[in-house]
């Protein structure tokens, strides 16, 4: 007997008072809470607001709550908020030479001004689980700098000090910073923009790409010039006051590779960059970001497009989780208006063939 | 509701509906164009129809009766949920009646009845692109477009023809608009696209991930692709609705039983509803009404 698919109100209702339950989960347990989220996994609420372009620690912290702990939905979640939000300016570039190091490494070389710094690194942590964490053990308060207000010289002033590394490059004065989430994206695209897509893209997409690029789909010859964290200052231009205004410190990962190039014909042989840029502490996507932004400047340097990672239409239309999570899985959504077209005509040239059949063997 | 007190009449703010209302007239003046525009995040998945919940949040007015369908129904999952948006943020009137709503956002299909010069489509859309899966580069197609070399997508019906003896694209079906661009109608079925040529009501097609705006204006001319001894057909249904007796409209296949048990209902469910409410019977409520005698 047909029952005809009704109640799909009740349905979805149904389905949001389960998803609340299991998000709690034993109601024995104390509820997490937001401010525990922000201090105790501040690594996923960094990513969160990395990709959701969104700085706000709290919302953020929500947003992974509501999720369940799915980064990706906790993405969406800050990104559809951000949306709403008015736009009341554009802040002056952040200036990374002023940051306050919490940690800054080069491997370019042994020693330099301003010192390495390793900060709050899991690199070598020797990844055995550690039961003390089944417990609130008391922690011990962390050795600080002394001299950590002082600014430290970026790895890529050195090398231009000689001239042996690409300059920043100069903007005309009137350029306003292009913003991808109020303009339709066109391609070619600008690398103000492209960074900015990059800066919002995938962490999981990116690194793939930026491995290939190791492996030869792409090879840029990287070496990381410098890696930095730490708190920036944000500073707004009020044209009422003349002056600019501070509006809080942001945390910020920078990523500056140091790849190689030949010369050309044109200029003598220089060092390329490849940069990344990325709100909170997230070396692995800093670092991918600066691998791909460097192979995206392929024909820039005049090179041959031979890889995925230097396509920019397809790194650029693809690095998008959250656009991309949509698209995958709208693919269980109802199809079945198209699918019975399919039906129709897959039964329809079955037909046809099993009479050609027919047809042959009685011609036998 | 005091915590959507926040959102504007429709969710988005002025500013970008008058946004979206520029690349929609933009659309209606370049029939069949493909118009960028700045697609917002909306609070659904992309591939949900943001695209198309933001040109009706773009074009609904407070005195709007609205309609959302899926698949031809006003009950499917995501119909309820985009219908229960707009009733939340605009506190809109809604419909299941074709007849009666001044929009209707479709995901899939076009309605059985023929629609009105009072009466808006809005299509949501997943590839915008007709020429996408030929030429995967949007730089490409787009100068496609420009030169208007459609060349390529006619030698691919023409390979349908020479590998399986007919066109085997059976939804989502190229079309012509108004003599000069080529467009993708979404994913209908190629049932629906004699409904789009000459229809007194305007149809928009929204495509959020991929931000695009195209429109088809009303009494214009669509025209299916095809070739003179290969002309353009729509599918054929051997049997009549089971429900209602209609025929010559779209039927959705229904598994009864693990027997190999099939019954084909409207996919229209408005339509469906308003035959038999006139008393029309197809087969199986003339069957049941026999078993209660």
């Amino acid at each position: 007997m047909y029952v005809a698919v009704k109640g799909g109100e009740t349905a979805i209702a149904n389905a949001h008072q389960l998803l609340a339950d299991r998000r709690r989960g034993n109601r024995d347990l104390p509820a997490i809470t937001i401010e525990q989220i922000a201090e105790q996994l501040a690594l996923s609420v960094d990513r969160v607001m990395a990709e959701a372009s969104l700085y706000d620690r709290s919302l953020a912290a929500l947003a992974v709550k509501q999720s369940r702990g799915d980064l990706i939905e906790a993405i969406f979640l800050l990104r559809a908020y951000r949306t709403t939000l008015p736009r009341f300016g554009t802040s002056e570039p952040i200036n990374t030479a002023r940051m306050q190091i919490e940690r800054r490494v080069s491997a370019t070389y042994k020693d330099l001004p301003g010192g390495q710094l390793l900060g709050p690194t899991f690199d070598y942590t020797h990844r055995l689980l550690d039961p003390d964490l089944l417990h609130d053990t008391p922690v011990e308060a962390p050795v600080g700098r002394s001299d950590a207000d002082e600014p430290v010289m970026r790895v890529s002033e050195i090398l231009a000090g000689e001239g042996l590394i690409e300059a920043d490059g100069e903007l005309p004065s009137e350029h306003i910073a292009g913003d991808l989430t109020r303009e339709p994206m066109e391609f070619p695209m600008p690398r103000d923009l492209r960074l900015q897509a990059l800066a919002r893209g995938d962490e999981g997409f990116l690194l793939a790409l930026g491995y290939s690029t190791q492996r030869g789909y792409g090879r840029t010859h990287p070496f990381v010039g410098e890696i930095r964290i730490g708190l920036v200052e944000v500073e707004l231009d009020v044209p009422e006051l003349g002056f600019a205004v501070s509006l809080g410190e942001i945390r910020v990962t920078e990523c500056q590779m140091v790849n190689q190039f030949k010369g050309s014909a044109k200029a003598p042989p220089q060092f390329t960059r490849g940069y990344g840029l990325v709100f909170g502490q997230s070396e692995r996507k800093a670092m991918s970001m600066s691998l791909v932004d460097r192979a995206l400047r392929t024909q820039e340097f005049g090179e041959d497009v031979v890889a995925p990672a230097q396509d920019e239409e397809f790194v650029i239309s693809h690095c998008d989780n959250v656009q991309a999570t949509g698209f995958v899985e709208h693919l269980k959504l109802p199809h079945y208006v198209d699918f019975q077209a399919e039906l129709d005509l897959v039964r329809r040239m079955r037909a046809k063939h099993a009479q050609s059949q027919h047809h042959q063997e009685a011609a036998e | 509701m005091t915590a959507l007190a926040d959102y504007n009449f429709a969710y988005l703010d002025e500013q970008t509906k008058r946004m979206i209302r520029r690349a929609i007239l933009k659309a209606i003046a370049i029939p069949g164009y493909q118009v960028p525009f700045a697609s917002r995040e909306m609070p659904m998945p992309y591939g949900w129809g943001t695209g198309g919940v933001q040109v009706t949040a773009a074009i609904l007015g407070p005195h709007d009766v609205l309609k959302v369908i899926d698949q031809g129904a006003d009950d499917t999952t995501n119909a309820v949920s985009i219908r229960a948006f707009f009733q939340k943020v605009a506190d809109v009137a809604v419909t299941t009646k074709t007849s009666e709503a001044t929009i209707i956002q479709t995901r899939h299909r076009i309605p059985e009845e023929t629609l009105g010069e009072n009466q808006v489509l809005v299509y949501q859309v997943p590839i915008p692109e007709p020429l996408r899966f030929l030429e995967p580069r949007e730089t490409e197609t787009r100068q496609m477009h420009a030169l208007e070399e459609y060349g390529l997508m006619h030698v691919k019906l023409y390979e349908d023809i020479a590998r399986h003896g007919r066109i085997a694209t059976t939804y989502a079906y190229p079309v012509k608009v108004a003599g000069r661009y080529v467009m993708d109608p979404s994913p209908t079925p190629k049932f629906d696209n004699p409904k789009m040529n000459q229809s007194a009501a305007l149809q928009l097609f929204g495509a959020g991930r991929e931000k695009r705006i195209y429109a088809v204006p009303p009494y214009t001319d669509v025209v299916s692709l095809d070739f003179e001894d290969h002309p353009f057909e729509v599918q054929t249904f051997e049997k009549p609705c089971a429900l209602c007796g209609a025929r010559h409209v779209y039927l959705d296949e229904v598994v009864l039983d693990d027997k190999g048990g099939r019954m084909f209902v409207c996919s229209d469910t408005d339509y469906c509803e308003t035959r038999r409410e006139e008393g029309q019977r197809g087969e199986m409520l003339a069957d049941m009404k026999e078993a209660a005698e």
